[in-house]
């Protein structure tokens, strides 16, 4: 007896797990259940800032602490007519238009961003899938932008529109105002001590330090303020949030 | 010496010889089941989480072009929540159950100091680490007998151990690493980070430390089975547990 109920429960407990973990993917199909599940995405944000500081930074490196070779990811090239001419043209021509619910629309170059004060920061980027690289960053912080456009009051979202296409809509992100004003939350024209290379988003990105590299947008077209984030793309406030449902917060 | 204080807890003391006793607490029994439904999670949906970068590096950075200490194998869907590979999902499902896991340990805590669990069942003293009376416990488990030779109602060392690293050091550092891999965190408690020498550290310690909890609930679960599951279980949904009789001398 002792020797054969260890291995029958053995099986059972197997059997007993698999059916549990199917059960998870009825669970999550739900749409009560679905609601709990994606309510830990507030939480943790809720929580994340009560512990946290708005300002508060990410730990910076020394030079020597970069990692030898930083991997691209996502768009790798966005290989459109028009960006392959702004290739051709080195992004001389290249416009980033601050809008939306600002005063001042602007229409920035990249040499109007490389005037701006600039701030330079040695981090560490955060790949949702598990990996992470380190790397010098160079641009204007986003309020200084922001503050020159005379960003309004109603202003609760900023939105960054891309121009790598994926199913022909373009790529977008959006960040709330906490980190739109966050000090390391620039407009990066440079990537250790060079400009910005194809695969990493030319000729400019947003780096949004305490979050996760998807929200991370590359080759940064437009930059509006918004109120609300309905009506743009499916509503969720970025391509991959639309898509297959990514935390819209990705500071976890 | 000890200090003898009346208190009005229903604890199991004294234990009677035979018949059953009050063994587990309401606090440590909820806790236990909602454990269990929760470690379930961490585990498949953490390995959802691995398989979409199943390499582990030490240190700060880490990506494809560095070196991986480790190489984990691809985890197949009858082990991953969910089954189909979703990393978007699985993110939800652990980023959700981690608060559960966390605010979870922190009331059992609370509760266990408050209803002296801890004090009475996981106390280890000295006598009981001394390297004789742990070889007879471990000579003891190898002949399958699970008494406590001192007490029948209480835990024997080892399982008292096991369970003193389980809740103390094993989820604490589960939580502490999970903590240390989100960016937000890392920028609130800088400490958490260093602590552990790294992003990347964080995930390979995350991960070393998920593995002894895996091989944790292949133990507990297989000594339930030996020491009697439908009494084991019973005691852990009722409380009450019948003695095993006591262990001769």
């Amino acid at each position: 007896m002792t020797i054969i109920t260890p291995r029958i429960t053995r099986r059972a407990l197997v059997g007993g797990a698999g059916l549990l973990l199917s059960g998870c993917d009825r669970l999550a199909a739900q749409p009560g259940f679905r609601k709990i599940l994606f309510s830990g995405e507030k939480i943790n944000l809720g929580l994340q800032r009560a512990l946290s500081d708005r300002g508060a930074l990410v730990p910076e490196f020394r030079a020597d602490q970069m990692s030898p070779r930083f991997r691209t990811n996502g768009t790798r090239n966005p290989d459109t007519p028009d960006y392959n001419a702004h290739v051709a043209s080195r992004f001389v021509d290249w416009r980033v238009q601050v809008g939306g619910l600002v005063d001042r629309p602007l229409r920035l170059s990249i040499r109007d961003l490389g005037a701006m004060p600039q701030r330079a920061q040695i981090t560490r980027h955060d790949c949702v899938e598990g990996w992470s690289a380190i790397g010098k960053w160079q641009g204007p912080m986003l309020g200084t932008v922001l503050k020159a456009a005379g960003v309004r009051s109603t202003a609760r979202y900023i939105v960054f529109t891309c121009a790598d296409l994926y199913d022909g809509a373009p790529y977008y992100e959006s960040i709330d105002m906490v980190d739109a004003f966050h000090p390391q939350t620039i407009l990066a024209w440079a990537m250790n001590d060079q400009r910005l290379s194809i695969g990493h988003g030319a000729p400019v990105r947003l780096r949004v330090e305490r979050q996760l590299g998807y929200k991370h947008a590359k080759y940064v077209a437009r930059v509006d303020a918004v109120a609300s984030l309905d009506g743009i793309g499916a509503g969720q406030g970025g391509y991959w949030e639309d898509a297959i449902g990514y935390d819209w917060y990705a500071g976890i | 010496m000890e200090e003898v204080v009346p208190s009005p807890d229903p604890g199991p003391s004294p234990a009677p010889e035979h018949g059953t006793v009050y063994r587990h607490r309401l606090a440590t029994r909820i806790w236990h089941w909602v454990n269990a439904v929760t470690v379930f999670v961490m585990i498949g949906s953490g390995l959802t989480i691995l398989n979409a970068h199943p390499h582990l590096y030490w240190g700060q950075y880490g990506a494809n072009y560095d070196r991986p200490w480790l190489d984990t194998p691809h985890w197949p869907s009858w082990l991953t929540i969910p089954s189909s590979y979703n990393l978007a999902l699985a993110r939800r499902w652990h980023l959700t159950f981690a608060l559960v896991l966390g605010f979870g340990l922190l009331a059992f805590m609370i509760a266990s100091l408050i209803n002296r669990h801890f004090q009475r069942d996981l106390r280890v003293r000295a006598k009981e680490v001394a390297p004789q009376h742990l070889a007879a416990d471990v000579a003891a488990h190898a002949r399958f007998d699970f008494r406590n030779p001192d007490d029948p109602a209480a835990y024997n060392t080892l399982q008292k151990l096991s369970y003193v690293a389980t809740i103390f050091v094993l989820i604490p550092v589960m939580i502490l690493t999970g903590l240390a891999m989100s960016p937000a965190m890392d920028a609130a408690w800088p400490w958490l980070v260093e602590m552990v020498g790294g992003r990347q550290s964080a995930r390979s310690i995350h991960f070393i430390a998920a593995a002894l909890l895996v091989a944790f609930i292949v133990v507990h679960l297989t000594l339930v089975i030996l020491a009697g599951p439908v009494g084991e279980v019973r005691s852990m949904i009722t409380g009450r547990w019948r003695l095993p009789g006591r262990r001769e001398p």
